[in-house]
């Protein structure tokens, strides 16, 4: 009888057990649908001599100087963003004594425990490795501490090494430094090369370029395998990174005039410029007809699914952060990729009016040769920040930390490698080519890739992401609701221009819109 | 030697006295009642009274913790009548013909059951007014129903998708179940290793169930692409059609929780004599009548508890359309308890308990409805 029973219950347990780790191991897990982080780990190269390459400045006997301090660490769990923290932390308590203890989440889980946490005083976490737009929740409460003389004299971070833009605005909330940078993050388009190269086309300037180029490709055999492909592959799944996509599309139309214009509200009265307006619809539009051009399934399509298409590929065109340049080594897509800045256009809003005007030097000084480019510096990349309330000892040990995650010689290494989901933020790592090479991207590569990326970055008509109280309910809630209804055809352009509109006037009448206002115009740079 | 023994006698009895009073019914109500009661407020009420306040309130982050401002019935105002309406109840349009038949019927059977009740003489006054009161709402969701789905340009709101969630999977799941008990109560070779397969999807967490769906679904790049592919569905995908997606939700949760149908109807069955079946095929009844008149009576006390725990579980479907879909196309998965998971998320937590509470009182209503039928032709039956 027991024997019957044993057998039983192996025959109901043990296949359970296998299916369910084989759900939980082969599928993308729904965190890695959500931020910039990159696509399975399984189909990233990682190459052991750049990892082994690494400047670990490991010293020969253990360190004292954060003996017996032991932090919490809160952070996405990819598996990208937490690996580096994981794989280097030995190396720093070897160095120091201290020790991290890095508490990895789902994506949707990290701004709720980690608010709720501060908020109700509990304090578990020392720090967060998060998404640098929730600050305007952060800051205003006083939940982060204050990191900006830190910073200043710190000679292992060496600020001046990081790009300004990550530097002066990303990490800056209201004129004070909260986060350490530990990943540059927007958008760029990534192109299949070897096909424009054989047919004698120019990458996507504008997005009419985009559409015409996604067009031709389409339905096309790009992989040789026999099968018909895709000229477009943008994720569109609801919940994921759908919303971000027609930030970076809408960008171009909205902002001319430098990074301090903005392009989530009216700076003077706090007026959506996601709603009713002839750019919106043409973004709008724009969005709708990639999906034309792409996978059946690409409503319901995360970034894991378009990186994989990609990379094996099947599309000519994708939209990402900088992740792909990291993930195609190693793949089909290897020195067949592409990258350049987001496309942009040749009109731009009046916002007086709200219609579409030419770009000319006055609606558009920044244009180039009449294209009016706004790479969007979506999530802005993930970074470290401290818990105000957290004892000092366990302030300073998570600082020095942070700070030797983000120093140039261990970063340097991190940005090149497609697992950590880290993307270049300093200037180190644009001239250091080395760590590019050894990670296997050929010099062309790395050359293009890296190119498109200061491209973007020096451009001055970059976009910020919001960051303003409440930023998740605008974006996660409301805009990434109406975009996905109207990619559904529950909407049309009218109706999800007037859903988002009225949802973001809702959310700011009920947090108070001077308040919101002032935070949006802070967040900006602006002083008036 | 006379003085000491009375006292302690008396010593003796006080202490018997004590004892017995704490033998007594009132000490051990004391003792083991109120502890249980205790625990049950703290775990169970004091949320559900604290979850109340949250719906009233909004949460604002402030120096050194969290202010809760009282907004009065905004979040609910918001869900039933303002911005949120769209997304909970729907986009109403007047209904087509189907739509104002199916009202027009459904107010007919309501009107001719009440009357029913009332000629029967069965029900006091509170219990007809009750009965009006579960009539009048059977109408109001019927209409929001037909002008939300019988309708040209109608959209179904998160609640009107939890019905069809519910109820879809609940037939898909009752009918599967018997079907697979009624096999595995047959004296069949390999029907232990039956019973034990069709068990398995009971074993696994929804979140597991969610992930395996989304890879069979996808037609691009999933596991099944070769199929999809030799089917000549290449281009075809379950996720830009609403009603598709949540055929596909539906699937997936009917593969999850027929088994649950399938092992208490498979008790069911095994407990009945089948001497009197047999009898009934000896006398000349066929299997369809010794099923209707014999089995389906004496199981149907089990099938209406199982649909009644189903009803209540399947209401908090959350699991199969967050992972599978995200709520999309659109918001044609997005369930009531993913929109209040949403809200959450973005720590909007009075509209979300708004939600939670919305979903605590149609359970409530659909469970006792369900309940007060049932249980009278139940009992005529047995």
């Amino acid at each position: 009888m027991v024997s019957r029973f044993r057998s039983i219950a192996a025959a109901i347990v043990v296949p359970a057990l296998v299916l369910t780790a084989c759900n939980s191991s082969a599928s993308p897990s729904p965190s890695s649908a959500a931020p910039p982080p990159s696509a399975p780990a399984a189909s990233v190269a990682a190459p052991s001599q750049a990892a082994s390459a690494a400047p670990s400045a490991v010293a020969a006997s253990p360190g004292t100087k954060f003996k017996g301090v032991s932090v919490n660490l809160l952070t996405f769990n990819g598996p990208q963003v937490a690996e580096p923290l994981q794989r280097r932390e030995p190396d720093w308590e070897q160095l120091t004594g201290g020790h991290v203890n890095v508490v990895a989440v789902g994506f949707q889980t990290i701004y709720d425990k980690a608010l709720l946490d501060a908020s109700t005083k509990t304090n578990s976490f020392d720090g967060y490795v998060f998404d640098p737009q929730w600050m305007g929740d952060f800051v205003g409460p006083g939940y982060l501490l204050d990191l900006t003389d830190r910073e200043k004299n710190d000679p292992q971070l060496d600020q001046q090494d990081i790009v300004p833009f990550f530097r002066d605005y990303n990490s800056v909330y209201d004129g004070k430094t909260y986060t350490i940078p530990l990943d540059g993050d927007f958008h760029m388009v990534y192109y299949r090369s070897d096909l424009l190269q054989k047919d004698g086309l120019k990458p996507p300037a504008t997005w009419d370029d985009y559409l015409s180029i996604a067009q031709k490709y389409n339905g096309q055999d790009l992989n040789g395998d026999g099968q018909p492909d895709y000229g477009s592959c943008i994720a569109k799944k609801k919940g994921a990174q759908s919303y971000w996509w027609i930030i970076s599309i809408a960008a171009g139309l909205l902002q001319g005039k430098g990074t301090a214009d903005g392009v989530f509200f009216d700076t003077s009265n706090m007026t959506p410029l996601f709603g009713q307006n002839e750019a919106m619809t043409l973004a709008l539009q724009t969005y709708a007809k990639t999906a034309t051009f792409g996978p059946p399934d690409e409503l319901n399509m995360d970034v894991g699914g378009s990186r994989g298409l990609f990379t094996t590929g099947r599309c000519a065109l994708t939209m990402d952060w900088g992740d792909i340049g990291t993930l195609t080594p190693g793949t089909y897509a290897q020195d067949k990729t592409g990258a350049t800045i987001t496309p942009g256009w040749k009109q731009i809003l009046d916002r007086s009016s709200g219609k579409l005007v030419a770009c000319d030097a006055t609606t558009c000084p920044n244009a180039v040769d009449g294209v009016n480019y706004a790479p969007f510096g979506s999530f802005g990349g993930w970074s470290g920040a401290i818990n105000a309330a957290s004892p000092k000892a366990n302030q300073d040990a998570l600082y020095d930390f942070l700070s030797y995650m983000s120093s140039p010689p261990i970063s340097g290494i991190d940005v090149t490698l497609g697992k950590t989901g880290y993307n270049p933020y300093r200037t180190s790592q644009f001239t250091n080519q080395a760590p590019w090479l050894a990670a296997g991207l050929s010099q062309a590569a790395t050359d293009n890739y890296l190119g498109a990326i200061k491209t973007s970055l020096d451009n001055k008509n970059f976009v910020l992401d919001l960051r303003i109280p409440q930023t998740k309910q605008y974006e996660q809630d409301v805009l990434d609701t109406a975009v996905s209804q109207y990619l559904a055809k529950e909407l049309d352009e009218a109706g999800t221009e007037q859903a988002i509109a009225d949802g973001w006037n809702s959310i700011t009448d009920q947090a108070g819109k001077d308040k919101q206002l002032a935070a949006y115009v802070a967040s900006l740079g602006i002083k008036k | 030697m006379s003085g000491p023994a009375p006292r302690s006698v008396a010593m003796r009895r006080r202490a018997t006295d004590t004892l017995g009073a704490w033998r007594s019914d009132g000490a051990a109500r004391w003792v083991f009642i109120w502890p249980a009661v205790i625990l049950v407020l703290v775990v169970s009420i004091f949320p559900l009274v604290a979850s109340v306040a949250l719906s009233v309130s909004k949460l604002v982050f402030a120096p050194g913790g969290v202010n809760l401002s009282f907004v009065g019935f905004f979040n609910y105002q918001q869900l039933l009548f303002g911005l949120e309406k769209s997304h909970f109840l729907g986009v109403m349009k007047t209904p087509n013909p189907i739509g104002w038949t199916i009202l027009g019927v459904t107010v007919v059977l309501t009107g001719w059951a009440w009357t029913k009740a009332v000629r029967s003489g069965r029900y006091g006054p509170f219990g007809l007014v009750l009965w009006l009161f579960a009539g009048i709402l059977l109408v109001g969701f019927v209409w929001l129903a037909v002008q939300t789905l019988a309708s040209d340009g109608g959209r179904p709101g998160s609640l009107i998708v939890t019905v069809i969630f519910v109820f879809g999977g609940i037939a898909l799941q009752l009918g599967l179940g018997l079907g697979l008990a009624l096999l595995a109560v047959q004296q069949v070779p390999w029907r232990r290793f039956f019973r034990i397969l069709f068990l398995i999807p009971l074993t696994i967490t929804p979140v597991g169930v969610g992930y395996m769906f989304l890879m069979m679904t996808d037609t691009s790049k999933g596991p099944l692409e070769p199929i999809w592919v030799a089917l000549g569905l290449r281009n075809f995908t379950w996720v830009t059609d609403p009603w598709l997606a949540r055929l596909a939700v539906i699937i997936g949760d009917t593969w999850q929780w027929t088994p649950f149908v399938f092992i208490v109807l498979l008790a069911a069955l095994e407990a009945l004599d089948q001497e009197v079946n047999e009898a009934a095929l000896v006398d000349g009844a066929g299997r369809w009548q010794s099923f209707r008149h014999i089995t389906w009576p004496a199981i149907l006390p089990v099938t209406t508890t199982i649909v009644l725990i189903r009803i209540i579980e399947g209401f908090k479907i959350i699991d199969m359309p967050n992972i599978l879909l995200g709520g999309g196309p659109g918001t044609a998965t997005q369930s009531m308890t993913l929109q209040a998971y949403i809200d959450w998320n973005t720590l909007n937590l009075g509209r979300s308990a708004a939600v939670a509470y919305l979903l605590l009182i149609l359970v409530t209503i659909v469970a006792t409805v369900y309940v007060s039928l049932v249980r009278r032709r139940v009992t005529d039956l047995a």
